[in-house]
């Protein structure tokens, strides 16, 4: 199969899986008690109010022909308006999709090189001290939660030695980027470490390989062996590692959001569920569900031309 | 124990302590004399697409507190929650308490055009309007407002649909602002409060700033700003960073470490939040008045204050409003008395019942008082499983099902509370009180311009709730507020009454 005909069948596949995922999400949220005029009334549900509220938000009519009349618009690209707000969606996408996609492009920019290197490191000395030190910092690295290290990095260094701003709160990220280390080193902690791990196995394996011991038995130079020809299929399996954690990165990490106060894509998901505002659902669920398609056919496209003998399944 | 939410903020409070252990203590710094000048940043909690500015939607804290900044309401609530008048300059009811003149203070817009009669009446049409669903409109709904009319320029008069001597609580309801007539779009709110609009990022910043010509004199502060944060933990760390200057409601646990650091003051409102569990009386097991009282006795108040607010609160006596107006505070305080509980209990043929109460995360510390109320119960023959249900619809939940809920509430009149929740037809009724005798009395109390008669009434009918109501009030729970020791002017006012997070006091040192 040519790589234009598999990306073409992928992104058909896709559409189906975005179309599914909205539906889903719809069905869960309607499967949620109370809806936007009882998560509004809150603390003062008098029934009369309620069905107020209902009525002024068009809550009256049926769910499911509410959601159709939402599907029908959307490939405009009319993602609706907020049910509590009335602001368009599209806007607390924009909104919530500036931070999430910085954090995600800076983390991305770090997170690639540092563990691509640290992972060959760690290969090329195997057993070494070298190789086992690294070892034992990432695993360490990796077992702790993010809330947790997000706890003691604040708490030591934005709030006992005053060395960095602890939250990000009411600020310019571009402007301050120093709101963005702690949250950076947070959201780097754990993938430095299963990515670099993936690289380090690919590599060992690919140092052992048939294919390199054959270069080196035609007297080509081990860097070129190295770096060349061994490098390019260690990394293929880390690359479907990279997709996962960029997925995960611009699905927006509501704790890092949460105890940072970044004003993310996971800050708006939050709210927008606990406020039952099923158009902002809807819309995130749209967005999610591409990000999610595209970047795993990325990285399929991507692991295909490193490693062009890998089966790649539609 | 999982990793919820709760044991998240628990180990960050844990962890700040820990890392504060090191800094001094003692250092207060003059606050005394007010400054002039700066901009105060203030963290509160957001909704994200909930938030607005319009004023007649406000819902949450930081939009009571913005719309305050922004706008005046003809009367507002002082310390002991008794309306008193802000752009009401006085209010004269007549006779039989149905028409009521309120003369307007001299007041000016931002936009410099003069608060008038008309301005009042449009701000109410709006919050009346039928296809609308504003929060004030139940506290307005008295108004009968074809009959109401400007006067002049600065004197309304009010017709109301029935005599009521309490219309000042209308007045001073949550979100009844004065709007300028006609104001629909409020990206850019123009009103007539202390500070003036500058800019609004929703769900991350709004800043305002001086208003200059402020009927009640100038704010202090040059700009203020407020900043979102919805994490606890959050805010506090912000505050200790110096990001902020002022952070609102953090959890007594925060205030306990705190307050003898040097780096934030801790500012507690006393009276602010009744805790409390609600028992259903149209239906088993609370139908039964013994059964009542049996649980009224189980409740061990002064722990619960201790464990479940951290010592930040006082105990209640199943009243609302404790040092309000019309508290009545001489009814002697209930004790736990487990002898006379399980006596009760067995009298009402109740032993080995296990009674479901629904709790949730709605408001802080609802789990953890069921909880520590459920293990006070064990030993008294009847058996309490707690339940915990979404947090979200909470409320709505708890007015309907289950037979014994965790309530909580905000100051508000105890008028207020009384014809929001206890009388037939209320819309709140989550108890479900319903007593044609005390709803007499309510009338009673409402339709008399004697003061003394009125007082009276309401403590009948306090002995009577007291007595034989649904509500066990267990406790009040101090508000808590934390800001930068620089910070002065800050009022420890109830929570939703007119001092609190109340800017214009407010001054940077």
């Amino acid at each position: 199969m040519s790589l234009a005909s598999y990306a073409a069948r992928r992104v058909a596949l896709g559409l189906v899986q975005v179309l599914a995922v909205v539906t889903l999400v719809f069905l869960v949220v309607q499967a949620l008690p109370g809806d936007a005029a009882v998560a509004l009334a809150g603390d003062n549900p008098d029934p009369a109010r309620i069905a107020q509220i209902r009525a002024a938000m068009d809550l009256d009519r049926p769910a499911p022909e509410r959601f159709l009349e939402w599907l029908i618009a959307l490939p405009r690209l009319d993602f609706g308006v907020s049910l509590v707000s009335g602001r368009p969606v599209a806007d607390f996408l924009f909104g919530g999709i500036g931070p999430t996609l910085l954090l995600a492009a800076l983390t991305l920019a770090l997170l690639v090189p540092i563990s691509v290197l640290v992972g060959v490191l760690a290969a090329l000395r195997e057993g070494s001290l070298l190789d086992r030190a690294l070892t034992s910092i990432s695993v360490a690295l990796h077992s702790i939660p993010e809330f947790a290290l997000a706890v003691v990095l604040i708490a030591v260094f934005g709030v006992q030695l005053t060395w960095l701003p602890p939250t990000a709160v009411g600020a310019d990220l571009l402007a301050q980027p120093a709101v963005l280390v702690l949250p950076l080193v947070v959201l780097l902690a754990r993938p430095i470490c299963s990515i670099s791990r993936l690289v380090r196995a690919g590599m060992v394996d690919a140092l052992a390989s048939d294919y390199v011991r054959h270069a080196r038995r035609l007297g080509l130079g081990e860097t070129r062996v190295r770096f060349a020809h061994a490098l390019p299929n260690a990394l293929a399996p880390a690359v479907q590692q990279v997709a996962r954690t960029t997925d995960w990165l611009l699905g927006g990490v509501i704790v890092v959001e949460a105890v940072f106060v970044i004003p993310g894509l996971g800050t708006v998901l939050v709210d927008a569920v606990a406020a039952r505002d099923l158009p902002v659902v809807q819309g995130l669920a749209v967005v999610f569900a591409v990000t999610t398609v595209t970047v795993n056919l990325l990285a399929d496209l991507v692991a295909f031309r490193l490693a062009p003998r890998a089966e790649v399944v539609a | 124990m999982p990793l919820n939410r709760r044991g998240f903020l628990g180990l960050t409070t844990g962890l700040t302590v820990v890392t504060l252990a090191g800094c001094g203590s003692g250092a207060t710094s003059a606050t005394s004399t007010p400054r002039a000048g700066g901009r105060l940043r203030a963290a509160f909690a957001g909704g994200g697409a909930k938030e607005v500015l319009d004023p007649h939607l406000a819902n949450l804290f930081v939009e009571a507190a913005r719309s305050k900044a922004l706008f005046d309401k003809l009367a507002d609530l002082g310390d002991d929650v008794s309306p008193q008048p802000r752009l009401a300059e006085k209010w004269e009811p007549n006779a039989d308490l149905t028409r009521w003149r309120i003369t307007l203070r001299q007041a000016k817009f931002h936009d410099g055009r003069p608060v008038r009669a008309q301005d009042v009446l449009a701000s109410y049409a709006r919050i009346l309007d039928p296809n609308r669903a504003f929060r004030a409109k139940s506290s307005l709904a008295l108004i009968d407002l074809p009959n109401s009319r400007a006067v002049d320029d600065r004197t309304v008069e009010f017709a109301l649909k029935r005599p009521f001597a309490e219309f000042p609580n209308a007045l001073a309801a949550f979100g009844t602002y004065i709007v300028p007539e006609g104001a629909e779009d409020f990206t850019k709110p123009i009103g007539s409060g202390p500070f003036g609009f500058v800019s609004f990022e929703p769900g991350k910043s709004v800043l305002l700033k001086r208003n200059p010509d402020y009927w009640e004199g100038a704010p202090h502060l040059d700009e203020l700003e407020f900043v979102i944060a919805n994490e606890e933990s959050a805010r506090t760390n912000a505050l200790l960073g110096g990001q902020v200057e002022y952070a609102h409601d953090l959890t007594p646990t925060t205030a306990r470490s705190h307050a003898s650091g040097d780096r934030m003051t801790i500012h507690r409102s006393p009276n602010s939040a009744v805790q409390a569990f609600a028992m259903k009386l149209d239906r088993p097991p609370f139908d039964n008045r013994d059964l009542r009282e049996a649980l009224f006795l189980l409740a061990d108040r002064p722990q619960l204050v201790e464990s479940v607010l951290a010592g930040s609160g006082q105990v209640g006596n199943d009243l609302f409003g404790k040092g309000y107006q019309h508290y009545a505070g001489d009814i002697p305080q209930r004790q736990r008395d487990l002898d006379k509980a399980k006596f009760l209990i067995r009298k009402a043929g109740a032993e080995g019942l296990v009674v479901k109460l629904d709790t949730s995360t709605a408001a802080a510390g609802m789990v953890e008082a069921a909880t520590v109320f459920a293990d006070q119960v064990k030993g008294s023959g009847l058996t309490i499983e707690v339940v915990q249900g979404n947090k979200d619809s909470y409320w709505a939940d708890t007015l309907k099902n289950g037979s014994l809920s965790s309530f909580r509430s905000g100051a508000m009149p105890i008028e207020t509370h009384i014809s929001q929740r206890l009388l037939k037809g209320a819309g709140t009724n989550v108890t479900k009180w319903n007593r044609p005798e005390f709803d007499a009395l309510y009338e009673k109390a409402v339709s008399t311009s004697d003061a003394s008669a009125r007082d009276e009434a309401y403590r009948e009918m306090q002995r009577v709730l007291h007595a034989e109501g649904g509500y066990l009030m267990w406790g009040f729970a101090d508000w808590i507020v934390g800001a930068k020791p620089s910070v002065g002017g800050i009022s420890t006012a109830p929570a939703n009454t007119l001092d609190w997070a109340r800017f214009d006091k407010v001054w940077l040192g």
